[in-house]
């Protein structure tokens, strides 16, 4: 059994069986994170002493039967979620020494369910990026090419997963910090409703807009990992209290029938080529599996980058006023007064994305500028909220490229912060209206890198977009396939 | 020229909850330093804030005692601003649409009764405190209070004077206290006034640069720095300056404000909605259920025992000064073996005389309260046994100064008042046959006197009632042993 080419349900499976022991799994990808991740730079941390004593622990439940669909399963999470006793950076110099002395409600999850922590994934520093270039450890490196970007902000996460170094991965998605670099990565990534998953120990960027999800190579791994991830949470006043769901439960429903909504706007000029072709080719696909192409518009998608860059600052600039030196993580080591503590500490704390987004959000509040940038983004956010609601009368899904390219080289965008924001053009309105949204992969585009199809479906559709991506992963093999870098 | 003064008062009360308002960390004053500081509290990476229902509860008991609109969508708002002892860089508070809009406070002043409108009052919670001595040139961060939910209570300007701003202070305090949402100590910093002060030449419509006050933390200071912003705003108009908007420090040693910022200095707050709390909805079922819950408010019972038990609007007043005392006296009222007026529907019932009740309550339960700095709620008597006592004075059993050697027994050693009575042999003598006996007594052996009286000279009657109380013991029932002796003196 090629372990790091298994599927959770094998996985488990094997577990149950007893075939496989936990610790041999982890084992293993231990050994291919020591082997490979040197050349991606997907982890920040690792403890294997650590991991290793989970893993033995679920050993024990396994051996006492006490088994559910991912004990004994490793999974690397997100450096954004506190781990008790892990240190936890979210890829910022200023939480560089910030051990977490709790659990955040998904770290909990994971530990109920008998699933060790491989280790934590690196990221855009507090999320700030779709590239993973702004972490304060380093960029993450695209297994498929190793000069391009992951993307971000999860895009630890998504190169682990992508060279296979963990069976699955948590991330985060603000503005499409999942489903951005699962489509360059070529992988699965799914951001659930706003308020499935507990924002509680999940260190916030942009509040209102901040959704914890998975990735993973198919679409039912990440049902597999989503029915544990999710779960009221009362310490988090926005996460919302549903009956239990089992996301894997509807996978094999056929398609027939089934209305996509195609957005004229997410089939502009701006999308390349090589992406448009994937992605034509990817909805033949559902065509041969019984569903229509409806035309849809969403009118203010142009206004959602805007939009996002008035909020996302806004929530930030104040979620961020806590790391200020004074009660844990970095502290300037020469300073006068209080004034000259708060100061160095966060200029030499803070790197220049974060520093750029506490400044314009900073600004957006400000007196005599909330009500044209804030109120008036609160406005358009409504708009976009609406679009999305009037679509969804006339179809079932909407599909669109997740990116409007293939993945880009490192260092190519680090001097146009605008040209870097655009990358999240189709997946940030998703975020500004709380609604789930998936990437599959559907091919290779450019450079052979790969392409990734945009799922987005109406509030609590969770279940039924893992359908629909499931029956195209169950015609298609895009999802099977890895990079070499992973096979070696 | 003549000057009138304009104040406004914004009150930060802190609501008496188990736990913060965010936060399930306890409340409770004078614990180690950080001893009561959560992950919350401190602002750990990642947690988020949870509502405290209590709060909001106490929000609404507030709202209904003031007659104000309680909210039914109020919204959280981050007013941002960084201090050590502030741990999240922003203080969560309610700023565009609070829970409790409008009402008003009434006040009695000189006899004057006035209503002081109130603007607003909002949820927010406490900030920690920093701490400059003892530390070595260092600072200390004490985040117990950080989270402690505070309702911030804000008036219009509507009061004229400092009095008048004290007395609308001790009404909101006795107010608070009374519907059971703060403890009231000003010590601890349970009831903490900021006061907004402005004058302008008598008969201006516009109100004068103001300056706002703090750390008034008694009602002396309170009355004492009021007085003096007025006279420094007056002096300074006078000598042709200008009051420049700023707040000020009240340093009670040297009984004056001093400038503590600018208005220039001012910060930027960037008030935004909180993402991390929905809106506040508050509907009115709740609000029903606590309307139904709450006490009989001062005022209003007050005015029922002026109109009900005829007792005088001073004693009115003074019995409904706190809860705890208006409490005693209705027990005192409530002696089950007797009707009550307060409650009873039969109006042959007996029952203890409301102004005896008044009298002794404010005279003598009083002073020995006062006198060992006990509350009534502690006090060494219970309603049962004072109203015990009463009732042998309003029966004729003991004279009202036999009842405060018996009050004083029951005060030292409990018991009921009836065997006191019985045990030192205090019961009046009420019995016409061993008065009359006395009194013949008297008569036989005072024959120059009886001849004075009966010439004439009525103040000898006194000689003969002070001659038979004496022999008595001091027990003659007095209106008894006045109606023999003039039967008997009669000529």
């Amino acid at each position: 059994m090629n372990l790091a080419h298994t599927s959770l349900r094998q996985l488990a499976a094997a577990l149950r069986a007893k075939t496989l022991s936990s610790r041999e799994l982890a084992q293993s990808y231990l050994d291919r994170i020591a082997r490979m991740d040197p050349q991606l730079n997907s982890f920040i941390t690792l403890d294997a002493p650590r991991t290793l004593a989970a893993a033995d622990a679920a050993d024990v439940r396994i051996a006492q039967g006490d088994t559910g669909p991912l004990t004994g399963i490793p999974i690397a999470h997100k450096d954004i979620f506190c781990a008790n006793g892990w240190l936890t950076t979210c890829g910022s110099k200023m939480l560089s020494n910030f051990v977490a002395p709790y659990d955040a409600h998904v770290i909990e999850q994971f530990h109920a369910a008998g699933s060790p922590l491989l280790g934590k994934t690196n990221m855009d520093e507090f999320a700030m990026g779709s590239s993973n270039e702004t972490s304060y450890f380093g960029p993450v490196k695209n297994p498929w090419d190793l000069a391009a970007v992951p993307g971000g902000s999860s895009g630890g996460s998504a190169a682990a997963v992508a060279a296979r170094l963990t069976p699955a991965a948590t991330g985060t998605d603000t503005g499409g910090s999942i489903r951005q670099p699962a489509s360059l990565c070529g992988i699965s990534g799914i951001k659930p409703t706003y308020g499935r998953v507990s924002r509680y120990g999940m260190i916030a960027y942009a509040s209102s807009l901040d959704q914890g999800g998975v990735l993973a190579p198919s679409a039912e791994d990440l049902a597999l990992v989503l029915n544990t991830m999710v779960g009221f949470d009362a310490r988090d006043s926005t996460c919302l209290e549903r009956p239990a769901e089992d996301f894997t439960a509807g996978l094999d429903k056929p398609l027939a029938g089934l209305r996509i909504g195609l957005p004229r706007e997410y089939f502009s000029d701006g999308v390349s080529a090589d992406v448009a072709n994937a992605i034509e080719a990817a909805l033949k696909e559902y065509e041969r599996l019984g569903a229509t192409r409806v035309d849809i518009s969403l009118p203010n998608t142009k206004l959602s980058v805007p939009v996002y860059y008035v909020l996302a600052p806004a929530e930030a600039s104040s979620n961020l006023s806590r790391f200020d030196g004074v009660r844990y993580g970095y502290r300037a080591k020469d300073y006068g007064d209080l004034t000259d503590l708060y100061e160095r500490s966060r200029a030499e704390g803070f790197g220049p994305e974060v520093k750029r987004r506490i400044l314009t959000g900073t600004y957006v509040l400000s007196k005599g500028y909330y009500d044209a940038y804030y109120l008036q983004a609160q406005r358009v956010r409504r708009l976009i909220l609406d679009d999305f609601q009037q679509a969804f009368t006339r179809c079932d899904v909407i599909m669109g490229p997740s990116s409007p390219t293939v993945a880009f080289n490192i260092g190519e965008k680090t001097s146009d912060p605008i040209q870097m924001y655009l990358s999240d053009i189709f997946t940030i309105s998703v975020n500004l209206a709380g609604l789930p949204g998936l990437s599959i992969p559907v091919g290779f585009g450019a450079q052979q890198r790969p392409v990734g199809l945009q799922l987005i479906g109406d509030y609590f559709s969770e279940a039924h977009l893992l359908n629909i991506a499931h029956q195209y992963q169950q015609a298609t093999d895009w999802h099977a396939q890895s990079p070499a870098l992973a096979k070696a | 020229m003549e000057w009138e003064t304009v104040i406004g008062l914004e009150t930060h009360t802190q609501l008496r909850t188990l736990s913060k308002i965010f936060s399930g960390a306890s409340t409770a004053f004078g614990a180690q330093p950080n001893a009561q500081a959560s992950a919350v509290d401190i602002a750990l990476p990642g947690v988020l804030p949870v509502m405290n229902r209590a709060a909001v509860e106490h929000a609404i008991r507030f709202g209904l005692a003031v007659g104000a609109t309680v909210a039914a969508r109020s919204i959280f708002a981050r007013k941002n601003y960084f201090y050590p002892d502030l741990p999240k860089g922003y203080q969560i508070s309610q700023y565009e649409i609070p829970v409790v809009l409008g009402g008003a406070v009434r006040v009695t002043l000189e006899g004057v009764e006035r209503s002081i409108q109130l603007t607003r009052a909002h949820l927010e919670e406490d900030a920690g405190k920093s701490l400059h001595e003892d530390f070595h040139g260092l600072s200390g961060i004490d985040l117990n209070r950080a989270g402690t939910p505070l309702l911030e209570i804000v008036t219009e300007p509507d009061m004229r004077s400092a009095a008048e701003a004290v007395a609308y202070a001790r009404a909101l305090h006795r107010l608070v206290m009374w519907i059971g949402i703060c403890d009231g100590n000003m010590q601890e910093g349970s009831f903490r006034c900021d006061a907004n002060v402005s004058v302008r030449p008598r008969g201006q419509k516009e109100y004068g640069t103001r300056c706002e006050i703090k750390n008034l933390n008694s009602f002396r200071f309170m009355e004492k720095a009021i007085e003096f912003e007025v006279r420094r705003q007056i002096a300074l108009i006078e000598e042709g300056g200008t009051v420049v908007q700023e707040t000020r420090l009240y340093d009670a040693d040297r009984d004056e404000t001093r400038p503590m910022r600018s208005k220039e200095d001012a910060q930027d707050y960037r008030y935004f909605p909180d993402p991390d709390l929905l809106p506040l909805v508050i509907d009115a079922q709740w609000v029903e259920r606590v309307r139904a819950a709450l006490p009989e408010l001062p005022d209003a019972m007050a005015q029922r025992f002026q109109s009900v038990l005829g007792l005088s609007a001073y004693d009115a007043g003074v019995i409904t000064a706190s809860r705890p005392l208006a409490q005693y006296f209705e027990a005192l009222l409530q002696n089950p073996k007797l009707g009550s007026r307060a409650s009873g529907s039969d109006p042959e019932a007996l029952y203890l005389d409301p102004k005896l009740c008044a009298n002794w309550l404010c005279g003598e339960l009083s002073a020995a309260l006062h006198r060992e700095n006990l509350e009534v709620e502690h006090s060494r008597i219970t309603p049962g046994q004072l109203s015990g006592l009463l009732v042998r004075i309003q029966d004729g059993t003991i004279s009202g100064k036999t009842a405060k050697e018996v009050f004083e027994a029951l005060w030292q050693e409990g018991g009921e008042a009836d065997a006191i009575i019985e045990a030192k042999g205090l019961r009046q003598i009420s019995d016409d046959g061993a008065l009359e006996k006395i009194v013949d007594q008297l008569i036989a052996e005072n024959a120059v006197q009886v001849a004075e009286y009966r010439s004439g000279k009525d103040k000898v009657f006194g000689f003969f009632v002070g001659r038979a109380m004496k022999a008595s013991g001091g027990r003659a029932n007095p209106i008894q042993l006045n109606d023999i002796l003039k039967k008997k003196l009669a000529p």
